[in-house]
């Protein structure tokens, strides 16, 4: 029953990409647009009142700036995650692949510190809307980085069984896993400026 | 092959089949449709008899049996909702694209079967929830199908039900809308270039990019809203808001504007996801009862994709009455009226296609040819509403509701149901009923009419597209009886669509049977493969050797994509 579709594994000779990087770029596309609407939401609340405040002033910067390491180190171990398979590696591939999901966590362990410090001096988005569109964005790419956990955790735990059968394939997704992260972490890199240094 | 012993829900619940998909989106979407069409027929009742109780199922609704002011808005937002994300989309792109593009393009299956089987169970959980709002204390949401704040957020909980279940309906569209793309593009047939797609094809993908950039900005719109209703934010709300004569108590210096801009950032795009599969359909309809060569393909094919393009800078002219100022409405007047070019490009060379034709006028091509004159009146009263002068007359009057519905009821729905007659023969291997097809076609192009011309008149008089009872007010008791004109023909309009849904379900086993697979004679490629086609589509690989729509300049006879034989 299994339906035979071309350039699963090897790249379409016409287009040069397999069908799921062409499917991870399109997403990913989909994903600017998301968080281009919520930026720019920010932009407008932002020129709509007197009275809007420094992020360096009410966040924590330093924890933030910790944060950003965290995650721009997590997106050098992805990439040497899939050089390792490109390599017939597949013990440094766990390697790296560990040391980028135990960063995502040292990530969201920080933020959940941030969270909590903000929620026990009784912060919500219900304070103002700096702090509304702050818990928005930032619980959304949360949830990007949950997301991105659960995906790595899959492809190193039981997905990476592929490798034994269809090596190609399987490199293919980490390549697309890959991409997602570093899109993940991209958006932290024009989310900390924004929020944390204007 | 072993999928014969397929059990039943794994063949036709479960499917990863890209086809069985498409009939589950075709068999959801009319569901719906005809539910949202209910919902209409019960507005249009107090419409033209205020106050009156409703025969036969009045009592079931309210105590006096008529509408309630409060049950007239619900069914309002949730027509308009139900309509457009759960009825209309999914027919055009979840149906027709899941079903026709990979045959069209060759490929045995969608790019990513179990991504197109989740895109459909998550487009069927998001109608469940929406539907489910109904039994929500106080009713079902009410702020229009639009949700402008501040009401849509003070309003009752049954908006967060509607902000969730349209969360459920964009993942749904977005999944879908990069396996359509990816399949298009990466599953091409040999030989099938780019500039050899079925028109229908290009219009499927640029509605999944339409799909693809315009949904995640409602998407965060969404997210916002709901942080506004949940977590007590106040995004949209500004500071000082005064509700039944107190001020709010939230923190405030929100922005209502700011909701209108990202929900018409994907709204307006989302009127050519309407259009434009319906646009593809009938273009291979035309030119395949034509019995000539479509005119101006390469046109078309460009202005499609200009008429994506253009159609994510057109938003805010549904804003022109809002005071976002002078300046942004005078760019968004210009750019309608520039997005209007690639839309008389398109009718016009369907036009010239019809142009020395030896047309056969069976009722997909009737269909066909009612499409043509509708969706140009459709368009063409667009006009005075994107230039912001006359907008400030017509605007909120019925001449909207008009206007819009001109093009996606006898536009839209008329180009689905000819699609429908069209490639049934390919879905079951019968043709419907060609009696009850043309008893379905007069009576509903008749009384459609009937229902939204008078819309023109009534708007231009200035009747309130909002009102509850317009005979509460002099000017709207003057143009009361065209009321009465059109909830009839709206009655009548529905008993017309009783032969279709039974043409379509008894012809499934009693209809004529098609004589070979390729029974219109058309030219792409979905013809190529038996009827209806198996799994995997062609037992053989399919190669492509020429343009769509070419025939023969010797014999005159029809030369489809997959004919070898020398022109």
């Amino acid at each position: 029953m299994a339906v035979h579709i071309p350039y699963i594994d090897k790249p379409n000779p016409v287009t040069g990409v397999t069908n799921a990087k062409l499917g991870v770029w399109l997403f990913l596309a989909s994903e600017v647009m998301l968080f281009g609407a919520l930026f720019s939401a920010l932009i407008t609340l932002r020129m709509g009142v007197s009275d809007w405040p420094h992020g360096y002033d009410v966040l924590n910067v330093p924890l933030a700036t910790l944060n950003t390491v965290v995650l721009i180190f997590s997106s050098v171990t992805v990439v040497m995650s899939w050089a390792a398979l490109k390599m017939n590696n597949l013990k440094q591939f766990k390697t790296y692949m560990g040391l980028t999901l135990l960063m995502s966590f040292i990530f969201l362990g920080v933020k959940a510190v941030e969270y909590g410090t903000k929620f026990s001096h009784g912060i919500s988005p219900a304070t103002s809307n700096f702090y509304a569109i702050y818990f928005v964005i930032t619980g959304l790419h949360g949830l990007h980085i949950l997301g991105g956990i659960i995906v790595n955790g899959y492809l190193l735990g039981p997905g990476s069984k592929m490798w034994q059968s269809e090596p190609e394939r399987f490199t293919g997704r980490i390549e697309c896993a890959g991409l997602y992260w570093h899109f993940v972490d991209l958006v932290w890199i024009f989310l900390f400026p924004i929020l944390y240094l204007l | 092959m072993s999928h014969h012993e397929m059990p039943f829900w794994k063949k036709y619940i479960f499917s990863t089949d890209h086809k069985v998909i498409g009939l589950q989106y075709g068999i959801t979407a009319t569901f719906f449709l005809l539910f949202g069409f209910f919902l209409m027929i019960l507005m249009r009742w107090q419409l033209a008899y205020p106050g009156v109780e409703i025969p036969l199922i009045g009592r079931a609704i309210s105590e006096t049996g008529a509408l309630t002011p409060e049950l007239y808005n619900a069914l309002g937002a949730m027509h308009g909702t139900i309509m457009i994300f759960l009825g209309v989309v999914p027919m055009g792109v979840g149906a027709f694209g899941n079903y026709l593009v990979p045959l069209q393009v060759g490929a045995c299956d969608m790019a990513f079967p179990k991504l197109n089987m989740m895109s459909y169970w998550v487009y069927f959980v998001g109608g469940v929830i929406m539907m489910l709002s109904f039994l929500m204390p106080g009713g079902a949401a009410a702020s229009g199908w639009t949700s402008y704040p501040p009401l849509s957020v003070i309003s009752n909980n049954a908006q967060t039900v509607w902000l969730l279940s349209m969360v459920f309906l964009i993942t749904s569209s977005l999944l879908g809308s990069v396996n359509t793309i990816t399949t298009a593009i990466q599953l091409r047939a040999k030989g099938l270039t780019f500039m050899r797609w079925p028109i229908h094809v290009w219009a499927q993908v640029t509605t999944a990019f339409l799909l693809l950039l315009a949904f995640p900005p409602l998407e965060g719109a969404a997210v916002l809203q709901l942080a506004d209703r949940v977590f007590g934010s106040s995004f949209f709300l500004p500071s000082g808001l005064v509700v039944s004569g107190e001020k709010l108590a939230v923190a405030g210096g929100g922005n209502p504007l700011l909701w209108q801009h990202l929900f018409w950032f994907l709204a307006h795009p989302e009127v050519y996801v309407l259009i434009l599969p319906a646009v593809g359909v009938i273009c291979e309809i035309v030119s395949t009862f034509c019995r000539k060569p479509l005119y101006g393909y390469k046109t078309m094919v460009y202005s499609i994709l200009f008429l994506g393009f253009m159609s994510f800078v057109v938003w805010a002219h549904h804003m022109f009455m809002t005071g976002m100022g002078v300046t942004l409405s005078s760019f968004f007047q210009a750019t309608t009226m520039i997005i209007s070019i690639p839309s008389v490009i398109i009718l016009t060379t369907l036009l010239l296609t019809l142009w020395g034709a030896s047309i056969r006028f069976t009722v997909p091509m009737l269909f066909a040819l009612a499409f043509l004159p509708m969706l140009a009146i459709g368009g063409l009263t667009g006009l005075p509403l994107g230039l912001t002068a006359s907008d400030i007359h017509l605007h909120d009057t019925y001449y909207v509701i008009g206007h819009f519905h001109y093009v996606v009821a006898p536009g839209t729905l008329f180009a689905l149901m000819a699609g429908v007659y069209f490639w049934y023969p390919k879905i079951t291997g019968r043709y419907m009923n060609e009696t009850l097809g043309k008893i379905h076609f007069w009576v509903s192009f008749v009384s459609i009419n009937c229902v939204f011309m008078p819309m023109f008149l009534m708007g231009s008089k200035g009747v309130s597209r909002r009102m509850y009872d317009q005979t509460q007010y002099s000017y709207g008791a003057a143009t009361q009886s065209w009321n009465v004109v059109m909830s009839t023909a709206a009655f009548v309009l529905l008993l017309a669509q009783i032969p279709f849904v039974w043409n379509m379900f008894t012809a499934w086993k009693t209809g004529k049977k098609v004589q070979n697979d390729n029974p219109w004679e058309a030219t792409t490629l979905e013809w190529a493969a038996s009827s209806p086609p198996p799994h995997e589509n062609f037992p053989t690989p399919v190669e492509v050797y020429r343009n769509p729509y070419t025939y023969s300049s010797t014999t005159r006879k029809v030369l489809p994509q997959f004919n070898p034989q020398e022109a």
